[in-house]
């Protein structure tokens, strides 16, 4: 057996401890990757960059734990730069565990702006988060085609009441928000189908600037929606999450994981050649030994 | 009855739908959203099924001793448990009646179903358990009515904002299913190992597109060039094969749509 | 860090470790994490129909009448019906009467499948044809730089590439002659777009492994060993180096293991 059928025949853990071994020395060594803003991302920070304070926006969280590696570090950058700038946000969460990572991202969110910070020169007096004045999170409702389409007409139509129980009409941001004519943008950060039905169910019948946050396994299947309007940006996967962080100020988790990112990306890249090689060159000796 | 009538209702709550569409008056939209009201509430019981098939599968898989029996109990306490805080919410800072209470009502649960279905494969029923387990249940709901460091809250949303409620989630669901995902990174590097090869001319595009992609935020001067056709690639090459791809799955899924109205697939229905 | 919360992190982390140890094999702290989670995230979609749902959507709008009246003598006692459609459901567990559960299915189905009709073909097929059908910028038709994506030479390769690979998918026609060289056109477009699909998939899935190595280094590590933290005390060392020896000791006995089973067959051979 030469060295390529030696390869061939690795027990797969050997790889898995290699790229263990290579993420964790990537995660220890001290260096930064830069980060190239690309226009999907920069669309999308632009837009909420130039809403005058007060504006409503509405970002749905639509994803589970399983994606919130991508999408965490997404929603947290820009509900940051939105709260930060005074804008006025309403959640909600289609996913099965989304209320839990919306909820989650509040809470955290929320101690993060009771400190003062300077983002892009800009400093930013900390102020407290109030439910009902800053945001409103509506909650999770199932079969999300159907939620998406009935909020077109008003939002109490599938949500009568906030998560935390409150009725919508007790609540001073809700007051004169009803439907999605009264958000500047819907931003959907989402793992999975609740996007197609944001683009078919809900801006392409209602006609509102949608913007998409997506993990990197879905990233590729919807440049056409971008490309024919009915999506005004993409943030896609780690780097997006990590091109928003950028153009913040505001380098988190994100940034952080993309120096990882680049290492492991090389050693997949090492993989799929060392395969290629040890699979040709077996091939080559396969048939040497038959004839 | 059993075939027609379900048949008839998909057909004009289909057709409903489909021209409602185009009538844009307030009525027609009112309509819609009523139907739309009507259907989330019944979606909501749809999914509770899922929920009565686990416990079903969990309490089989005991009383049948199947492989890995054990463990069914542990689905099962976690079930119970997290219904139970989210249900509830600790008012003092006391934790030990409300966890007591916790471990009354699994008991109490164990024992009526063992009453119920029996205990072990082809055992009789024991009318024993069940009565331990409603005299359990009893001391349960004496306790939930006269201890006053915890409360019930069936019609307010306290027990969302309950902290075990929260830390079961924040600690137990998000980091096991982040990491059961996280696993797809060892196996996709096991896989780019033994199972892709350029074997051909379609598997040696696939492979090159996939290293422009996967090389785009290299630093340095190559890499400015590799991110420049990377971006080229992503949106040309990869947006017509997208786009065919969406369009054959719109023309795909109103041609299902339209089957399902006019009764052509009738799938949904099951068998009978 | 207080205790409290040092504590569930270090359970988090257990969990963690637990879920990566099936890289080696399938073990018992596996199948444990893997049943609770099972548990643990059914109670809580539970919980979330329930507040979420039902209380507001249902009970919400019934609360104003009684029970004993069946809810009949709410201002919205219309609400009951898809309650009863909603109960019907159950019915599905019954073999006699299994057949009432259609009923409630075809109310979804039909609602669901009528709204999907017009605006998937709207968004999905025309909004897309539309934007297949936009004029090429013949002025500049070689762009500036290297490969510009709003050059002629693009919008010809996008057209080109989306009408070929459609032509790939029509499986109704045998492909050959003009027809076979524009599908198989099409497929390279196809095996273009699913390796950039392929290339995310990699980082997509590296970024799942990058965020468990933060919590566990950032989360759990950094505060076994803050030693400026308030709170801090032995009892946070000891919990991590414990959870630690636990996967160290199994780790040891699978070693183990395999050097005995590797003696065993070199001496069976020999």
């Amino acid at each position: 057996m030469n060295i390529f059928e030696r390869f061939m025949k690795l027990d797969r853990r050997w790889i898995y401890l290699f790229l263990l071994a290579v993420c964790l020395l990537a995660y220890y060594s001290d260096f930064t990757v830069p980060t190239i803003v690309e226009k999907e991302t920069s669309a999308i920070y632009n837009f909420i960059d130039s809403l005058p304070p007060g504006e409503v926006i509405f970002v749905a969280i639509d994803y589970d734990p399983s994606n919130q590696a991508e999408l965490h570090p997404m929603t947290y950058a820009i509900m940051e730069h939105a709260f930060r700038k005074k804008l006025r946000v309403v959640f909600t969460a289609l996913s099965q565990n989304g209320p839990g990572m919306a909820d989650q991202a509040i809470h955290d969110l929320a101690d993060s702006l009771r400190v003062d910070k300077t983002y892009n020169g800009v400093e930013y007096k900390g102020r407290e988060l109030v439910n009902g004045v800053d945001y409103c999170f509506l909650g999770y409702k199932p079969y999300y085609a159907l939620v998406i389409t009935a909020m077109g007409q008003d939002f109490r139509t599938p949500f009568p009441s906030d998560y935390y129980g409150t009725p919508l009409d007790s609540l001073p941001l809700m007051k004169k928000v009803h439907n999605y004519d009264d958000i500047a943008i819907l931003v959907d950060v989402s793992g999975g189908n609740i996007t197609d039905a944001w683009i078919s169910y809900g801006q392409g019948k209602f006609d509102f600037p949608l913007a998409l946050g997506l993990t990197g396994v879905m990233t590729a299947q919807y440049y056409p929606f971008l490309q024919s309007g009915q999506v005004m940006g993409i943030m896609g996967g780690l780097l997006g999450a990590a091109q928003y962080e950028d153009m913040t100020d505001n380098p988190g988790l994100a940034k952080d994981g993309m120096r990882v990112q680049l290492p492991a990306h090389l050693v997949i890249i090492l993989f799929i050649l060392m395969g290629n090689i040890g699979h040709f060159a077996g091939r080559k000796n396969r048939k040497k030994v038959q004839s | 009855m059993k075939r027609q009538l379900p048949l008839l209702f998909v057909f004009l709550f289909g057709t409903f739908m489909v021209v409602q569409n185009f009538v844009p008056h307030e009525n027609s939209e009112r309509a819609k959203d009523f139907l739309n009201d009507w259907t989330i509430i019944i979606g909501i019981f749809a999914l509770a099924l899922g929920i009565w098939s686990l416990i079903s599968v969990s309490i089989d898989k005991i009383n049948k001793r199947k492989p890995n029996w054990e463990y069914a109990f542990v689905t099962l306490v976690g079930l119970v448990a997290m219904i139970f805080f989210g249900f509830t919410s600790n008012v003092s800072s006391s934790w030990w009646t409300y966890f007591a209470s916790l471990i009354v009502l699994l008991i109490a649960l164990w024992l009526l179903v063992q009453g119920i279905l029996g205990f072990g494969a082809g055992a009789t029923r024991s009318k024993e358990k069940f009565f331990a387990g409603i005299g359990l249940g009893l001391v349960f709901t004496l306790i939930a009515i006269f201890d006053k460091s915890w409360e019930f809250h069936f019609y307010t949303p306290e027990g969302l904002e309950n902290t075990m409620f929260k830390n079961f989630f924040s600690n137990i669901m998000v980091p096991l299913q982040s990491t059961m995902f996280a696993l797809l990174a060892f196996f996709i590097s096991s896989a780019s190992y033994r199972a892709f090869r350029a074997r051909n001319l379609l598997a040696s595009l696939l492979l090159i597109a996939a290293l422009i992609v996967m090389l785009r935020f290299t630093p340095g001067p190559w890499g400015d060039l590799i991110s420049k056709t990377s971006t080229w690639v992503m949106n040309v090459p990869n947006l017509a094969a997208q786009r065919a791809i969406v369009i054959g799955i719109g023309l795909g899924m109103v041609a299902t749509a339209l089957k399902v109205i006019l009764g052509i697939e009738r799938g949904y229905m099951g068998k009978g | 860090m207080e205790l409290g919360q040092f504590l569930w992190t270090s359970l988090a982390a257990f969990l963690t470790l637990s879920v990566f140890s099936f890289l080696y094999k399938d073990n018992p702290m596996y199948k444990f994490a893997e049943h609770l989670f099972v548990g643990v995230s059914a109670g809580y979609f539970v919980i979330i129909l329930w507040h979420n749902g039902l209380v507001t959507n249902l009970y919400g709008r019934l609360a104003d009448g009684h029970f004993y009246f069946l809810w009949l003598d709410s201002a919205k006692w219309w609400y009951i019906f898809p309650a009863i459609l909603g109960i019907m459901m159950f019915t599905r567990f019954s073999r006699k009467w299994s057949w009432v559960s259609r009923w409630p299915v075809a109310f979804y189905i039909g609602i669901a499948t009528g709204l999907a009709v017009p605006l998937e073909m709207a968004n999905r097929v025309n909004r897309q044809l539309y934007s297949m059908m936009e004029p090429i910028n013949w002025q500049s038709f070689f762009g500036s730089g290297w490969l510009d994506m709003g050059a002629g030479y693009s919008d010809i390769i996008i057209f080109v590439g989306t009408v070929s690979a459609l032509i790939y998918f029509y499986f109704s026609k045998a492909h050959t002659g003009v027809f076979g060289s524009a599908a198989k056109l099409g497929i390279w477009t196809l095996m273009i777009g699913f390796g950039a699909s392929f290339g995310f998939t990699v980082m997509a899935r590296i970024s799942l492994l990058i965020n468990r190595i933060q919590f566990l280094d950032k989360n759990w590590k950094r505060n076994s060993f803050d030693f400026t933290n308030e709170n801090f005390s032995p009892g946070y060392l000891v919990l991590f180096w414990l959870i630690i020896l636990v996967f160290l000791i199994y780790a040891i006995s699978e070693f183990l293991k395999y050097l005995k089973n590797k003696n065993a067959s070199s001496v069976k051979s020999a």
